[in-house]
């Protein structure tokens, strides 16, 4: 077994401990590159199936191509899909800094999809080496009433036990892709072929390293027009990899205010 | 490429998981510092980070320290290092790690568990002054819990010790002494003298420390061994799952330990059920799969449709893991209360969850001197050994022969609130026991009913099945009530411990399996003069409260359970054989209540409490009891 083949069992396991513990679970799909590799490893894991549906909160500000992919692959690996629809900016919480304040429609929209579908579960493609709050994630992570994050008193998590009972009207968020780096999620996607947005390869010298809002998301300066020059860029540079996702910079606190209140 | 969506061709992959270092150590012996200086001296910080901090310093009016960069990399959001103070990832030349800092402030253990338990080698930083410290031993005791073996040993602040190699000395046969005694093996314990804010003996070596030659830290952390698989371990796979997405129905699970391939009879425990492995399923991969491996996450059909499900350990036939209802378990406690005998929790042992009960708690450690307490509780943080029983059958491993099917948690509520390994010292793999079939024996018909042996004889037959400890008086009441009853006319007979292991046992010792194989034959033996329409009186330790459970089974209606009871200290000054004396001293292995575990009965027919009263006093309770449950006459 690589590196790789270690990566992808943990995921798999976790999934398979989701899909057996939770009752009303899906999985959201950004349709990103991180939660590309999450939907590949669930077919593996569920050999050739994906046993719960796919959720997509839709802000209606992605950029075509994502909605393209998204329609493309619905067909293509006959994947059950729930759209779900983001509030306008101007229900927001106005005491966040405005790219924030654009990215709470999210949480928003995905609180509605909660109440609406009854979810217990949701399975979400977030890594600890994205971002520092992220980083003090755990697998199985409880969300309280309001889906809520008490992240500064979680409940321990170790040898792959996962805390899978949770109180009623509570519901837990599972990380599949906790373990993986960002280089991890590159070699694994070049690995396994599998399809993704033609946005994260370069174009007249830019292009984008993480996919968000389009009023809210900015390219970077790259050539890296292939998978192998993408993995070496990311060996060689220092700047992070949402440095393009404005929402997490307008204040040194505003990731962690979204993702306390239920952001993914 | 003209749909919005790009394929790309596919070369080799050249990357290695970076190998996870968990840094603990008592308070202010330098964790910080030193994480801070492996960070600059390796090359791992991002550029101006270091002046940036200075600055900062300066501006506060505090002297520059290197655990200051820990802090800003926290703040930090958006450098190209991650950044969080549980996961931190950095580089050498020959290899990337990923550092985990447990942080030790009021939820310690909790986090410590929780970081530690992933790592895979750790360092423990103790000061040069101090030495060992009341953290240091938690910490390495708890490290030794979790099943690391991989200490790299610094020793710190050697400049505030005049670089002296006594003192280091001194330092590293404390804290050897400390370890050897946990178990550990001192081959993979390095000990370094350093100094983390001058970064002597971090990456580059000391002019100051010229006696060592010893490796400096990032020399021994690149020293260190990748985690192993568990591949010349039996197979064990815990079923996850069973899925039937379409024709194929496939169990599902990771092997944990050991090799698994098309065409290997699997057993699965407890369940004891078996079935061939008829293909294995993937998806994605090209050509079939053969055969899989520890770590791998997979899935099979088999080629009978036997009922399998989650939390069954699969195994091969020939090494299969041990069943017991009961088992002793060294657990750290979590728990916002602290923990006591009869508390019920959720056990999880890999895939299956179990209700338990504590039943005792043996001990509670000391990680100060590796001392035990006697307490009846077990508090927040504290690390114990306590016996657990669960009413459905478990499938095991001791931790020593595999430590994921070795290992547990347990649940309260919702939360997590402990963990432990498993000892099955003096526990019986009931795998052999479960075999024998308890049947009941008044199966067969005789052409005398049982009723015209009692009216014949006056009495009802029955069995007074005596337990307790050895030296409670067992013996003793059972020949004295046998001379008193059959003065009184009863046919009554004693099975004596001592007696039958002369003849109809003289082929057992005192293992646990033998210890369960000679119940067995005098259960079954006294079942048979209870037939007889006998009053059977029986004198056996007895220890297990399965096996008596067993006996009970054979004839419920028949069976008598008389706890003779005296404390374990009575029993010891009685001694009437010498025995207790000798298991003190060794002479004897696997003495119940000194080596061995005795089971007291939860709801006996009668406890017989001899500490307290007489032999005339017990013998009359015990003749009361026969008296108003076997006469069909008054004698």
């Amino acid at each position: 077994m690589d590196h790789l083949d270690v990566l992808e069992s943990r995921t798999i396991y976790i999934l398979r401990e989701a899909f057996n513990k939770i009752d009303k679970l899906a999985m959201l799909w950004s349709i990103g590159k991180d939660s590309n590799v999450m939907l590949w490893c669930a077919r593996k894991a569920f050999f050739g199936h994906v046993p719960f549906p796919l959720l997509n909160i839709d802000t209606e500000k992605k950029f075509p191509e994502v909605y393209e992919f998204r329609d493309r692959y619905i067909k293509e690996w006959n994947l059950e899909c729930i759209r779900g629809f983001c509030p306008p900016v101007e229900q927001m919480d106005p005491s966040l800094p405005p790219a924030a304040r654009s990215a709470a429609r999210k949480t928003a929209g995905l609180k509605e999809m909660l109440a609406k579908h009854q979810f217990s579960g949701l399975i979400a493609g977030i890594r600890r080496d994205e971002e520092g709050t992220r980083a003090k994630e755990r697998v199985f992570s409880p969300r309280g009433e309001g889906n809520t994050w008490n992240f500064r008193d979680q409940p321990p998590e170790f040898w792959d036990q996962f805390n899978t009972d949770f109180a009623p009207g509570t519901h837990i968020r599972i990380h599949p892709l906790l373990h993986w780096t960002e280089l991890d999620i590159w070699y694994y996607t070049k690995r396994e072929n599998i399809p993704l947005i033609n946005l994260y390869f370069a174009k007249n010298g830019k292009r984008y390293r993480s996919l968000g809002d389009k009023d809210i998301t900015f390219p970077i300066d790259s050539d890296a027009d292939t998978i192998d020059k993408i993995i070496d860029e990311l060996r060689h540079t220092k700047v992070a990899e949402r440095a393009g996702r404005a929402m997490d910079h307008e204040a040194e606190d505003s990731f962690e205010r979204l993702r306390a209140e239920g952001y993914m | 490429m003209d749909t919005g969506i790009s394929k790309v061709a596919e070369p080799a992959i050249q990357t290695t998981l970076p190998l996870k270092i968990v840094i603990v150590g008592h308070v202010d012996h330098g964790k910080s510092t030193l994480v801070g200086r492996l960070f600059h001296d390796t090359g791992s910080l991002p550029e101006g980070k270091v002046e940036a901090v200075r600055a900062m310093s300066e501006k506060r009016g505090m002297p520059f320290e290197w655990a200051f960069l820990l802090d800003a990399l926290q703040a930090e959001r958006d450098q190209g290092i991650t950044i969080d103070i549980s996961q931190i990832f950095f580089r050498t030349e020959v290899r990337n790690y990923v550092l985990i800092d447990a942080p030790g402030h009021r939820e310690f253990v909790k986090n410590m568990v929780t970081g530690a338990a992933q790592a895979d080698a750790a360092v423990l930083v103790v000061d040069g002054r101090d030495g060992m410290q009341e953290q240091t031993r938690r910490h390495a005791y708890l490290l030794h819990l979790l099943g690391i073996h991989q200490i790299v040993v610094a020793i710190n602040k050697m400049d505030l010790v005049n670089y002296s190699e006594t003192r280091f000395q001194e330092v590293g046969t404390e804290v050897r002494a400390y370890l050897a005694d946990l178990g550990i093996d001192l081959q993979h314990t390095i000990m370094i003298p350093v100094v983390a804010r001058d970064g002597d003996n971090i990456v580059a070596r000391s002019a100051h420390l010229p006696w060592y030659d010893g490796p400096t830290l990032a020399g021994a952390l690149d020293e260190l061994q990748p985690p192993v698989t568990s591949l010349e371990l039996p197979l064990r796979m815990p079923v996850q799952d069973v899925y039937k997405f379409d024709d194929r129905r496939i169990v599902a699970g990771r092997i944990e330990s050991g090799h698994l391939q098309k065409g290997d009879t699997i057993l699965f425990s407890p369940s004891n059920k078996r079935a061939r492995v008829a293909s294995i399923e993937s998806w994605g991969v090209r050509t079939p799969v053969m055969a899989t491996r520890a770590g791998q996450s997979v899935g099979f059909t088999l080629d009978e449709q036997i009922f399998v499900e989650r939390g069954e350990i699969a195994s091969l036939e020939s090494n299969p893991p041990m069943l017991s209802n009961v088992f002793r378990g060294r657990i750290f406690w979590l728990g916002r209360e602290p923990l006591v005998a009869g508390a019920r929790l959720k056990m999880k042992l890999c895939t299956g969850e179990y209700q338990v009960e504590v039943e005792k708690i043996e001990r509670v450690i000391d990680t100060q001197d590796l001392g035990s307490n006697e307490q009846a509780y077990v508090e927040r943080n504290a690390i114990a050994e306590v016996v657990m029983r669960s009413r459905r059958t478990i499938a095991l491993d001791p931790f020593d022969h595999n430590q994921f099917t070795g290992r547990f948690v347990l649940v309260e509520n919702y939360d997590i609130v402990g963990g432990g390994l498993i000892n099955m010292d003096g526990y019986a793999d009931q795998r052999q026991t479960n075999r024998i079939k308890s049947t009941n024996i008044f199966k067969v018909e005789h052409r005398v009913p049982i009723e015209e042996r009692w009216k014949v004889n006056g009495h009802k037959g029955g069995i007074l099945w005596m337990t307790g400890l050895s030296g409670a008086g067992k013996s003793t009441l059972a020949f004295s009530l046998e001379q008193h009853l059959f003065r009184k006319g009863y046919l009554v007979y004693v099975l004596d411990g001592d007696n039958v292991r002369h003849g109809l046992c003289s082929d057992l010792g005192f293992s646990p399996q033998d210890r369960v194989e000679n119940i067995r034959r005098v259960g079954h033996a006294a079942g048979l003069f209870a037939r007889a329409g006998f009053l059977v009186l029986t004198a056996f330790i007895s220890p297990y409260r399965a096996d008596r459970d067993r006996v009970r089974a054979m004839g419920p209606d028949i069976f008598h359970e008389i706890h003779i009871d005296a404390d374990l200290r009575t029993c010891e000054t009685r001694d009437p054989k010498g025995l207790y004396k000798k298991a003190r001293k060794g002479e004897i292995h696997e003495f119940t209540g000194v080596s061995a575990p005795y089971e007291p009965p939860t709801r006996p027919e009668m406890r017989v409490d001899t500490a307290v009263h007489s032999i005339e006093e017990c013998l009359a309770q015990l003749d009361e009891y026969v008296s108003s449950n076997f006469a069909l006459v008054s004698r």
